[in-house]
């Protein structure tokens, strides 16, 4: 094999492996992104039931009511608007009424926001960044919010 | 002179006393040498930052220029300036030591994140467990690896030597300039509180003395790689030597940052209380990609320095590799991310990291664009062939690092430009990282048993047979025994033992121990180089790695119940029993424990779980407290949510089989990563052979 032939080969092989890589990146991003919505978004955008989305937003303070099983009801709320969660499982550590939360899952045909993940975050004053935004957004925002995760300089959740 | 400088502890009356918050009027200080000499600590770390940082820039003009005019004078100030400016950094971090250690809360670094009833061990540990800290630890670490070079360089070209610390030292200036303008540790408090406000609970962990230096051990050694293949472009000619030189840095580099993963990984499976050990986050994904682009570089240059050929490309992964490393410091800095890794959110540190960025990255590719096509290309191969399998490996890992490269910066570029908030999860990584690596698992153990520059592909796979037939027997096993699990998963085990069995066939052909008598293959396994053996043992425990993957991710079972005392709960073949809950007190933290007996199904008792809530009154936050029992290689795994009003506990109880192996696989790599280190050829500061003098002639 000449040496112009070899490099062909190399550069054939490379641009192969590269073009498989990016129809598999093309393909897992259609099927695996999930877009973050606040109850105003989900209002407001109709996010169809059965859509994987991320509802994030505080935890309406009274809202929370266990059933049995580890079952647990909530309302995720952004001053403006406020969506029902049905979670089943441990809820994290530092899930409280009037914190902020962010739940993975989709709708159900009743409007009911099925989570099958609620973010675990490890600090008392953290307000995920989503979340702060949207609060923000819908003037909901409190200034201790701020000084809160301020002086979080501790971190977050993984 | 610190250490002579340093008081006494602080007297145990002050430790106990109610705790002053943040603002509250302070009594007088108890010792009077205290107040008088203590202060000085703080500031003397300080100035000798300042002092690393004007040392780095005449480190980082003064060779290069020797190094153009040919003056050796202005070259030799290199090494004794890299050296001077370690020992000035040195200095700086352990003056912040000892700021820690006696806990001086007029150091606000230390206020916000120590309290003196915290165990020794973590007011060590947290000088880095927060940002300002974390960035004296790097540039600690960076001074250190460029005094390393002046020490053990001897035997470099006194050009490449000089062009290479002075690299290194406009890196190390960059990041003192980082941390005196925006992260200064040093900043004091007019009015001194009294009691520290501790460390994030999380970070109260053995891990946090491992993890990070470790992980910045990985990080910075590669800028070693950096600055000699910058140097080299400076300098326009780079021949197989310069592979010698580089690589046993990188492997270095490269055993740190493995086990720094693997440690960190280990962490998180067992702090967060799920069992989860690989969250795709992208703090992870930060360390992953140097390690990916790492590995790929640590094979190049085996080719480069064995046959003098892909120089190019390894000298752009060289630079690509520590790039990686800096974005990895970038995300987990800038607060662009927010995970327990991101310390805090100043707009300033994201755009003076970015700076640096956009400063080193882009100079660095702009020279590898302007000077690679000086280089000459040497070395010719056939597509079959070692080389040709390690530039198979090259292709596949770097492709696999640009998949997690771009899962983790779409979100963050999609922000940016349309404001709209995704996450990508792990289900992308999965499907694109997964194809791409699997591939390269599977051609990894021909690469050994393939000759240099034309290589003998039936020959390895007829070899390979008794592998193969191994794994395809894994396969059928896992089959006929974990019905119902994922269907790739079986495969996924035999891609596994076909490494590791892999591994082995290379040592057994390299010794004959099949078909020599045993004394005479044990001669050949003596008389085999170290760095086979290191491969052999590399590979082999990558296989291992993989197997605790798919085992722990397939087979594994969980159980989220309510349980209340008295209640059993199964899971694979062990009875849990909850026997109740009671309290413990702990230095600064209150546990809640909750006991359960473990006991085989025909009622042997073998041991007893206690998980438990760990709540830190410092800082008005509780912490889960797995408790793991390890079964062999396999591991129960038990964490407890809050407890209801009705004395019950919700559980999270799983089994994890083989979930060990993930992490011994990792120390595997470790220890032949050593192994390979410790050859004659790659040890540092070994006499070269006479003919290196030869190869050191201008190559173009």
């Amino acid at each position: 094999m000449t040496r112009k032939r070899r490099r062909l080969v190399l550069i054939g092989s490379g641009l192969a492996v590269l073009a498989v890589a990016v129809a598999l990146m093309l393909n897992a991003f259609r099927d695996s992104i999930v877009f973050f919505n606040s109850p105003s978004d989900v209002v407001e955008k109709h996010v169809p039931p059965g859509t994987r989305i991320r509802l994030g937003g505080l935890v309406k303070n009274g809202s929370v009511v266990s059933g049995s099983n580890l079952s647990v009801r909530f309302e995720v709320t952004d001053g403006k608007n406020g969506i029902s969660v049905n979670y089943q499982g441990v809820l994290p550590d530092l899930f409280r009424e009037g914190q902020g939360v962010v739940a993975e899952g989709a709708l159900d045909p009743g409007g009911t926001f099925k989570a099958d993940s609620i973010l675990a975050k490890h600090d008392e004053t953290y307000m995920p960044k989503e979340v702060a935004d949207a609060l923000k957004r819908s003037g909901h925002w409190k200034d201790d919010y701020g000084r809160q995760a301020g002086a979080a300089s501790g971190g977050g959740g993984k | 002179m610190i250490t002579a400088a340093r008081p006494e502890q602080p007297p145990a009356e002050v430790v106990n006393e109610p705790r002053a918050r943040h603002g509250a009027g302070r009594p007088p200080r108890q010792s009077e040498t205290a107040s008088e000499v203590q202060p000085m600590i703080a500031e003397l770390g300080h100035y000798a930052l300042m002092l690393a940082l004007g040392l780095a820039l005449i480190q980082g003009t003064m060779p290069i220029v020797g190094a153009r005019t040919n003056d050796p004078v202005l070259m030799s100030i290199a090494a004794p300036t890299a050296l001077a400016q370690f020992a000035f950094v040195a200095m700086a971090f352990t003056a912040l030591a000892v700021c820690y250690v006696i806990s001086d809360f007029s150091v606000l670094n230390v206020f916000e994140n120590s309290n003196s009833q915290m165990p020794f061990i973590y007011r060590l540990t947290s000088i880095w467990g927060n940002h300002e800290g974390s960035m004296i630890l790097w540039v600690s670490i960076l001074t250190f690896f460029g005094a390393l070079v002046a020490v053990f360089g001897n035997n470099l070209p006194a050009v490449l030597k000089a062009n290479a610390l002075a690299v290194q030292a406009w890196i190390a200036a960059a990041f003192h300039l980082f941390i005196l303008m925006t992260s200064n540790p040093f900043v004091r408090i007019p009015q001194a509180p009294f009691e520290g406000q501790d460390l994030n609970p999380i970070l109260q962990d053995p891990g946090l003395a491992f993890h990070p230096p470790l992980l910045y051990l990985g990080y910075v050694g590669f800028s070693i790689a950096f600055s000699f293949a910058i140097a080299a472009l400076l300098e326009g000619r780079i021949d197989a030597a310069w592979a010698r030189w580089v690589r046993p840095w990188v492997l270095g580099a490269w055993m740190c940052l493995t086990v720094g993963i693997a440690g960190g990984s280990y962490w998180a499976y067992y702090t967060l209380g799920w069992g989860g050990f690989w969250f795709w986050d992208p703090v992870e994904n930060a360390s992953l990609m140097p390690w990916l682009a790492g590995t790929a570089l640590l094979h190049s240059a085996v080719v480069m320095e064995k046959r003098g050929a892909l120089k190019i490309w390894t000298i752009l992964l060289a630079i690509l590799t520590f790039s990686l490393s800096l974005i990895g410091t970038f995300l987990v800095r800038s607060g662009v991310l927010t995970s327990v890794h991101t310390f805090a959110n100043d707009p300033m540190r994201g755009v003076f990291i970015l700076a640096i960025l956009v400063v080193f990255i882009g100079g660095a590719l702009a020279l590898y664009g302007w000077r690679a096509p000086l280089l000459k290309q040497g070395g010719l191969f056939a597509p079959i062939s070692r080389e040709g399998a390690l530039v198979f490996n090259n292709l596949f890992l770097t492709t696999a690092c640009a998949s997690v490269f771009i899962g983790t910066l779409y979100p963050l570029a999609l922000e940016a430009l349309t404001g709209a908030k995704i996450s990508v999860g792990p289900p992308f990584f999965n499907a694109t990282f997964g194809p791409l690596f699997i591939p390269l698992m599977v051609v990894m153990p021909f690469g050994p048993l393939m000759g240099w520059k034309r290589g003998d592909l039936l020959g390895a796979a007829q070899r390979l047979l008794a592998a193969a037939i191994l794994a395809a027997l894994t396969t059928a096993a896992a089959f006929a025994i974990e019905q119902g699990g994922p269907v790739l998963a079986p495969l996924g085990a035999g891609v596994a033992v076909f490494v590791m069995a892999g591994a082995v066939t290379d040592i057994a052909e390299r010794t004959l121990v099949l078909r020599l008598p045993f004394r005479a293959a044990l001669q050949r396994a003596i008389g085999l180089p170290r760095s086979a053996w290191g491969a052999a043992f590399a590979h082999f425990g990558i296989g291992v790695t993989l197997l605790g993957i798919v085992a722990a991710t397939a087979w594994g079972s969980e159980r989220i119940v309510e349980m209340k005392v008295g209640d059993n709960l199964d899971i694979a073949h062990y009875r849990l029993t909850f026997a109740g809950l009671f309290g413990r007190q702990g230095p600064n933290y209150h546990d809640l424990v909750g006991r359960f007996t473990v006991r085989r199904m025909n009622g042997d008792l073998i041991g007893v779980m206690e998980p438990s809530r760990r709540s830190f009154p410092s800082r008005n936050m509780t912490t889960t407290q797995a408790a793991l029992m390890t079964r062999g290689v396999s591991q129960l795994y038990l964490s407890l949510g809050d407890p209801m009003q009705n004395g019950n506990v919700a559980v999270r109880l799983y089994f994890k089989p083989q979930v060990l192996l993930i992490w011994l696989g990792a120390a595997i790599m470790f220890a032949g990563g050593a192994l390979s280190l410790s050859d004659r050829r790659l040890r540092v500061g070994a006499p070269q052979p006479a003919k290196t003098k030869a190869a050191l002639r201008p190559a173009g």
